[in-house]
């Protein structure tokens, strides 16, 4: 997509190292949002290969594949890559991209700090790796981070992690925290500046809303993060005493920090998974949102509440009654405007005229893997239920539910919807719908039956178990499903070099769809509109293509 | 293609949007903001949990004077900026620099406070859970006091350089706006610290 091939101008290809340079140093919205979502994929394989080594570790009782030690470190490193390297800049990848186009904008507010932040992330996905080279230091006590994704106190402490491994984690997390608070900013900054004329705020795509309440809880949730990041590395280097229980710290300090931010977390994550939904569904139904205020609305009651529940990732810990209670009624709460969400989907879909293609197929899958993932939501906020199967395979097999099922599967109807925008070249359906089959299968066979061993009482992160518990049948079901996974997630890979290279053309909007960044060429000139335009309505190019029954003339 | 959908002319439309200095100003002082709540609650928290002294009622003495100095800059700020809107640029000039002298003379006072809880007090980081969470509090917003203070002094040089005129007027608000947090979050920091702490 670098160049742009004007009719008749003859064909440059410049050296290899001025192509490699102008990507280092490009402030283009929409190159930045392509490299996130390359690292992001990146680190997705990455990941990946991390959770199959644990599968296969525990594929059979008594397996020994992988030492305990090892095990540790893969489960702390496949947390922490996914949450912080492969689901949020993929995220902040989309939003990069798509904004300025769906606003009719030429570029983010801060083109400069978009690059600054790309590149913290990065970095800072870097720093996590580079601790298997760097990290035992003159200890020899071992590399890569061991301390699970949330590194309880007082695991974290000189005393009980030595070596380096623990300060290459809150490293990378402190600093590719400030890079996703300089995106959250730069995104908040565009979507309230840089709206072209006529867009006003109840004019905006659900995207660009959807992804504003998400900005705004990056700010709100990740600051906690880096304020606990720097606690923690005042205690392990400067001798503090924030977490350190022998001089009054306390561990449960930490775990209110950590999950201040981590719930909101969630909710970074899977807004922006409904934002993509929410584009996709309407095109693929023919019919325009049902019920957009209510989904504006439904999105900031969940950006509220998702700041209001994070202690229920903690009645394990024995919290009042008063404080459990709250908890409980505050997470059902969610279920609500979710809830809404869920029906508006359904109505749109209703009565519509409906088109399985690829990008579809995903958000279908997305619907009913959701629903699921609430539901098992809804059972483990009920704090005595969460006494039983807190930290056991039933809340991995319920996040799963959530970030696989939910969030990957609206990211990969992403994929199959925008990329024609971004490469200007279809992905063949075929391709499309073979990964899909194969992700779908994978997935159910992974996922549904990890709930078992959870309910037979298998707790999260151990590296090994006894035979004869009853949770052999079940783990075996479970890794099997992750070798359709690997081949979906192959099909999907090379699915997608094919297209860029030999895809079938794309033309401009592919879709026949509504949204401003169809009516740019595809991939859009670095300037993204040549004349600014004009909107008038929730869907432009609808008006556009149908002068004689413009969707402005009706009451909005 | 990049055709302009629309049925109207853009004259026929006022289009006003907010700037993007101030949006993204206020978007950095709420995510700023959070930094700082963490370690208000964990200060307020750990207060009276020390196993050890010395507890904050023998070390701390109440800064009142450098208060005075940090939270007036406030308002000096605020007529630098109104001089620069009138397009009086010596008169700004004056009010910066005497923005950055009243910020100067604030880390000067947290200097001279933390030389005696270190030296005479015998207060360090890592003494007691006091130390800690005070040292981490009070650093913090002085990090911030000196981040302010570099942007300060380099505004101040392109004024002496002759580079600042009135059309900068907006650039220097936004940048007033960071200053005013940096205010309010040591009334925060007063408060619970020398008042509620002691």
């Amino acid at each position: 997509m670098s160049t742009i091939a004007f009719p008749g101008a003859p064909a440059i290809s410049r050296p290899f190292v001025d192509r490699v340079h102008e990507w280092l140093t490009t402030v283009d919205h929409k190159r930045l949002g392509i490299l996130y979502i390359g690292f992001a994929l990146t680190f997705l394989i990455i990941g990946g290969i991390e959770a199959t080594i644990m599968r296969a570790q525990l594929v059979v009782p008594h397996n020994d594949l992988v030492s305990p030690q090892v095990f540790n470190r893969m489960f702390t490193m496949h947390g922490t890559t996914m949450i912080f390297f492969v689901a949020m800049p993929i995220v902040f990848g989309f939003a990069n991209y798509l904004l300025p186009l769906m606003i009719g904008a030429r570029d983010m507010a801060f083109p400069r700090l978009n690059a600054f932040s790309f590149w913290l992330t990065a970095f800072g996905g870097l720093l996590l790796y580079f601790s298997l080279l760097g990290a035992s230091g003159l200890y020899g006590a071992g590399n890569a981070p061991d301390v699970g994704w949330f590194a309880y106190a007082p695991l974290t402490s000189q005393t009980f992690s030595r070596g380096h491994s623990t300060d290459f984690w809150t490293l990378s997390l402190l600093v590719s925290g400030i890079g996703s608070i300089g995106t959250a900013i730069n995104i908040l900054t565009t979507i309230l500046c840089l709206r072209c004329p006529g867009m006003t705020l109840g004019k905006m795509p659900l995207f660009a809303w959807l992804i504003l309440v998400m900005s705004v809880l990056v700010l709100l949730a990740v600051g906690p993060l880096t304020a606990a990041q720097i606690m923690l590395t005042i205690d392990r280097y400067l001798g503090g005493h924030f977490f350190d229980t022998q001089a009054g710290g306390s561990a449960v300090l930490w775990m209110h920090f950590f999950w201040i931010f981590g719930h909101p977390e969630v909710y970074v994550l899977v807004i922006p998974a409904f934002a993509i939904v929410s584009e996709i569904i309407p095109v693929f139904s023919r019919k325009a949102i049902f019920g957009y205020p209510f989904m504006v609305a439904a999105t900031i009651a969940i950006g509220f509440l998702a700041v209001a529940v994070w202690a229920h990732h903690m009645f394990t810990v024995g919290l009042s009654s008063n404080a459990n209670t709250f908890f409980v009624m505050a997470t059902m709460a969610i279920g609500v405007p979710t809830g809404i969400k869920i029906f508006n989907w359904l109505a749109t879909l209703w009565g519509g005229k409906i088109l399985f293609k690829t990008p579809m197929l995903f958000c279908l899958a997305f619907l009913f893997q959701f629903l699921i993932a609430g539901l098992t939501g809804i059972m483990l906020s009920a704090a005595p239920f969460d006494w039983q199967l807190g930290n056991s395979y039933f809340v991995v097999a319920h996040f799963h539910y959530v970030i696989v099922g939910g969030i990957l599967f609206a990211v990969f109807a992403g994929f199959y919807y925008w990329f024609p925008k971004m490469s200007g070249r279809m992905i063949s359906e075929t391709v499309g719908r073979l990964h899909f089959v194969l992700f779908l299968i994978g997935f159910h066979m992974t996922f549904d039956f990890m709930h078992v061993p959870g309910l037979l009482g298998m707790p999260r992160r151990i590296y090994t178990y006894e035979p004869g518990r009853g949770w052999d049948i079940w783990n075996l079901i479970v890794t099997t499903g992750v070798a359709f996974q690997a081949a979906a997630i192959l099909v999907f890979v090379s699915g997608l070099v094919w297209a860029y290279f030999r895809g079938k053309p794309a033309g401009n909007d592919p879709w026949d769809a509504w949204t401003l960044e169809w009516a740019t060429s595809s991939p859009p000139t670095p300037y993204n509109f040549a004349a600014i335009p004009v909107v008038r309505s929730r869907r432009p190019l609808w008006d556009l293509k149908h002068p004689e029954d413009p969707d402005w003339k009706y009451d909005q | 293609m990049n055709a302009s959908p629309t049925t109207m002319t853009a004259g026929e439309l006022k289009w006003e949007l907010p700037t993007r200095g101030h949006v993204g100003m206020f978007a950095l002082i709420a995510g700023e903001a959070s930094i700082f709540v963490i370690f208000v609650v964990a200060y307020i928290y750990y207060i009276g949990k020390s196993l050890t002294g010395p507890m904050p009622r023998e070390a701390l003495e109440v800064p009142i004077f450098f208060t005075i100095c940090l939270l007036s800059s406030s308002i000096t700020i605020h007529l630098a900026v109104k001089a620069l809107r009138r397009a009086d640029v010596r008169s700004f000039g004056r009010w910066w620099l005497l923005t950055i002298a009243l910020g100067a003379a604030f880390l000067y006072g947290t200097a001279r406070e933390w030389q005696r809880l270190i030296y005479t007090v015998g207060l360090t980081i890592s003494t007691n859970l006091f130390g800690t969470t005070y040292y981490s509090l009070v650093g913090l917003h002085g990090f911030h006091v000196v981040v302010g203070l570099i942007l300060l002094s380099a505004v101040m040089a392109f004024t002496f350089l002759g580079h600042v005129r009135h059309e900068h007027t907006y650039r220097v608000d936004v940048l007033s706006l960071y200053w005013h947090f940096v205010d309010a979050v040591w009334v925060v920091v007063f408060t619970v610290v020398y008042i509620i702490g002691r």
